[in-house]
């Protein structure tokens, strides 16, 4: 299979820009980069079609080698569609990003961002101070303990935070 | 003419109901009967389509007459009945809580009235997806869900949905062009988008650009997935979107994804070629995201999390590439599916009973309303692996398969398999303990809605002030629903996984495929299965 090189070369440059606006934090041009993407690779699909033929009209008297092969085409023509319709949505976001937040720029997620930065202290697990959360008061505790020393391994700290 | 001439209707009636509901779109209450009734004739078409696969074997339908490998073709197997009637019925059921919302609140202020035709569109694409046998029409099958599903998850355009939109689309239109750039490549090296006809060229082609077409598909189809290093994207778009929404994504797209993964390994490159370094992914995808759901205190992330981290479960399926672990797979898809959804789903009703979805907001569910804490309890301890859920039946099938398989990276995954267990139960339980177990006055910045509601409101009740009912009957319906067909997977544990097993059969064994969508006199490639045995022993 014979390739156009300079179909190659464009395609190459298409996808080096595509990638490098992808990387930005502008909406903008991150729009712009996936419109690169996708057309690099609308003409990766020319090229699999091979060399330049005759439009594939049917004609009894022309050899099926001179056609252009046709599905490439067809493909191309479904994926232009579909990136039209992406590149329509994304734009309708950006202009509401801009609405909202009067920023064109990527924002982070602020509930990553706090699980992040939460410490590792949890309050209910790690308090020094038990939190009493159940439905035994601590002073029931506490009489159980009296009545039989050591079965229950309670610290019995007066007003520990019971009831 | 035989009977899955009409598989194509399972795109075409979604897509009808689509078109019928956006013209009737000033009439909510048409536009809610249109599709519920347009999803109820979709899943019994597809039970239908299921029970003639099951005993006419694999069939192929050629769109418009068009000869295969030149035409479209569809091509319903076991595997993919059995997805297209799991995926149906979590979607209506999913529709029906939805509608039950929309009743609820009223769906006046919110745009809510676009929701019903995408909605539809999504299940169509889904559908297609699942149809295919043609890898094109499989991109185009996923562009459909995935256009459907950018609207939906920026429903309303509120900041935190558009912030998590952008993520979304952007990730999910670069996965689609690296698939249609393997297409292009796949198309250059063979002259074929037919799936059947490139699982026989596919093995003439020299093993580099055989390896280079392999790992192009499967990293277009793992950031689909979720596999771990290209998950980032999931815990941190889906929790901002309506209940339902998640609901919908969690169950299918995810699943839509692990579906091509698998036709790609069994279909179009079987052999163990990849199987080691998808072994890997499993596991850190397991591990990884398991303890990521652990940092967190809201539940629709924490959700998302072990969302991701049980995909590894399916990958581990998939990557022993034997009939045992590929049946558990497929067994693990359908369980999981079902077992997302009905979560995601409880939580919207959490969200809407505690007024919050964080776990520092919400407690003393249990006492506050029985019935959501009986719909969490069950789905959770499934989705656990707790004995004798379906959850479990499909971890244990997975572990058997590991370790008949042998090998020390099949007793690594094992492991972590029991380990990814071990550690839902724990995050899972954090959520029982804190949000429904605890007395409300507990919760460190208690939710007003959750002190405010009357204590003894059950179902259907009125909150004293607002005039929202706090859980609708329409939403608490569908959501038991769903539990109910959860714990039906484990009654029919039996049968269904003796489906599953002859799918796997049948997918490793590849000509009955080939043979459905070229003809009876295809040339049939050596079938993966004998030669993968005699690997393994």
């Amino acid at each position: 299979m014979s390739v156009n090189l300079t179909l190659l070369t464009v395609m190459g440059a298409l996808y080096a820009c595509g990638i490098y606006l992808l990387l930005e934090r502008s909406l903008t041009r991150v729009l712009l980069g996936l419109m690169l993407l996708a057309n690099a690779t609308n003409l990766l699909l020319l090229a699999t079609g091979g060399y330049a033929g005759l439009a594939p009209i049917f004609n009894k008297d022309t050899p099926a080698g001179d056609y252009n092969d046709p599905l490439p085409q067809a493909l191309i023509l479904t994926s232009i569609v579909i990136s039209f319709a992406v590149t329509a949505f994304m734009l309708g976001i950006i202009y509401r990003t801009w609405v909202l937040a009067r920023q064109d720029e990527i924002q982070d997620d602020a509930e990553d961002r706090r699980v992040a930065e939460t410490p590792s202290f949890d309050a209910e697990d790690d308090a020094v101070i038990p939190v009493e959360t159940s439905e035994f008061p601590l002073a029931m505790i506490k009489a159980a303990a009296e009545e039989q020393p050591g079965s229950l391994n309670v610290d019995p700290r007066p007003e520990g935070g019971g009831e | 003419m035989n009977i899955a001439s009409f598989a194509p209707l399972a795109v075409v009636l979604p897509i009808l109901g689509a078109a019928l509901t956006f013209l009737l779109i000033r009439y909510t209450r048409a536009q809610r009967a249109v599709s519920i009734a347009l999803l109820t004739l979709t899943l019994m078409l597809e039970c239908w389509l299921l029970a003639s696969v099951w005993e006419g074997g694999t069939t192929a339908v050629n769109i418009g007459g068009w000869l295969p490998p030149w035409g479209i073709v569809m091509v319903v197997d076991q595997f993919s009945s059995l997805m297209l009637v799991v995926s149906s019925a979590v979607s209506l059921a999913v529709l029906i809580y939805a509608t039950g919302q929309g009743m609820a609140d009223g769906d006046r202020d919110a745009p809510v009235s676009i929701f019903h035709p995408t909605y539809l569109i999504l299940v169509a694409g889904v559908s297609n997806a699942f149809l295919s046998g043609d890898l094109f029409n499989l991109y185009v099958g996923f562009e459909i869900l995935l256009t459907a599903s950018y609207v939906l998850i920026t429903l309303g355009g509120t900041g935190p949905r558009i912030r998590a939109g952008v993520t979304y689309v952007v990730v999910s239109v670069v996965s689609s062009v690296l698939f249609l750039i393997a297409i292009a490549m796949i198309y250059g090296a063979t002259g074929t988008i037919n799936m059947a006809d490139l699982a026989i060229k596919l093995g003439d082609l020299d093993q580099g650009t055989q390896t280079l077409l392999h790992v192009m598909l499967l990293v277009a189809f793992g950031i689909k997935a979720a596999v771990f290093p290209l998950s980032f994207w999931l815990p941190d778009s889906y929790p901002t979107a309506p209940a339902p929404v998640t609901a919908v994504f969690a169950g299918l797209l995810t699943k839509v994804g692990v579906y091509a993964m698998v036709r790609t390994e069994t279909l179009l490159f079987p052999g163990d070629a990849l199987n080691a370094p998808l072994m890997v992914a499993a596991l850190l995808t397991m591990v990884v995201g398991i303890l990521g759901a652990l940092a967190q205190s809201d539940i629709k992330r924490l959700l998302s999390f072990t969302l991701v981290s049980h995909i590894g479960y399916m990958v581990f399926g998939l990557a022993m590439s034997t009939v045992a672990g590929l049946g558990a797979a497929v067994f693990y898809v359908a369980h999981h599916i079902t077992i997302q959804t009905s979560l995601f789903l409880v939580t919207g009703l959490i969200e809407r009973r505690g007024g919050s979805s964080s776990m520092d907001r919400v407690a003393g569910l249990a006492k506050l309303s029985p019935v959501l804490a009986v719909l969490f309890f069950i789905p959770a301890m499934n989705l656990a692996g707790i004995p004798p859920f379906s959850g479990f039946l499909g971890k244990l099938g997975l572990l058997q398969a590991g370790v008949e398989l042998g090998t020390p990276l099949a007793y690594a995954l094992v492991v972590g398999g029991v380990l990814t267990s071990l550690l839902t139960l724990l995050a899972i339980a954090r959520v029982w303990n804190r949000a429904f177990w605890r007395k409300p006055s507990d919760a460190e910045h208690p939710d007003p809605v959750l002190l405010a509601a009357p204590e003894d409101s059950a179902t259907g009740d009125r909150a004293g002030r607002t005039n929202v009912t706090l859980l609708p009957r329409t939403m608490v319906g569908s959501t038991l629903g769903l539990v109910v067909f959860g714990v039906a997977l484990t009654v029919f544990a039996g049968p269904f996984f003796r489906v599953a097993d002859q799918s796997a059969q049948q997918m490793l064994d590849r000509s009955p495929y080939i043979q459905a969508v070229l003809g009876e006199n295809a040339p049939v490639p050596p079938a993966a299965l004998p030669e993968q045995q005699g690997d393994g022993k």
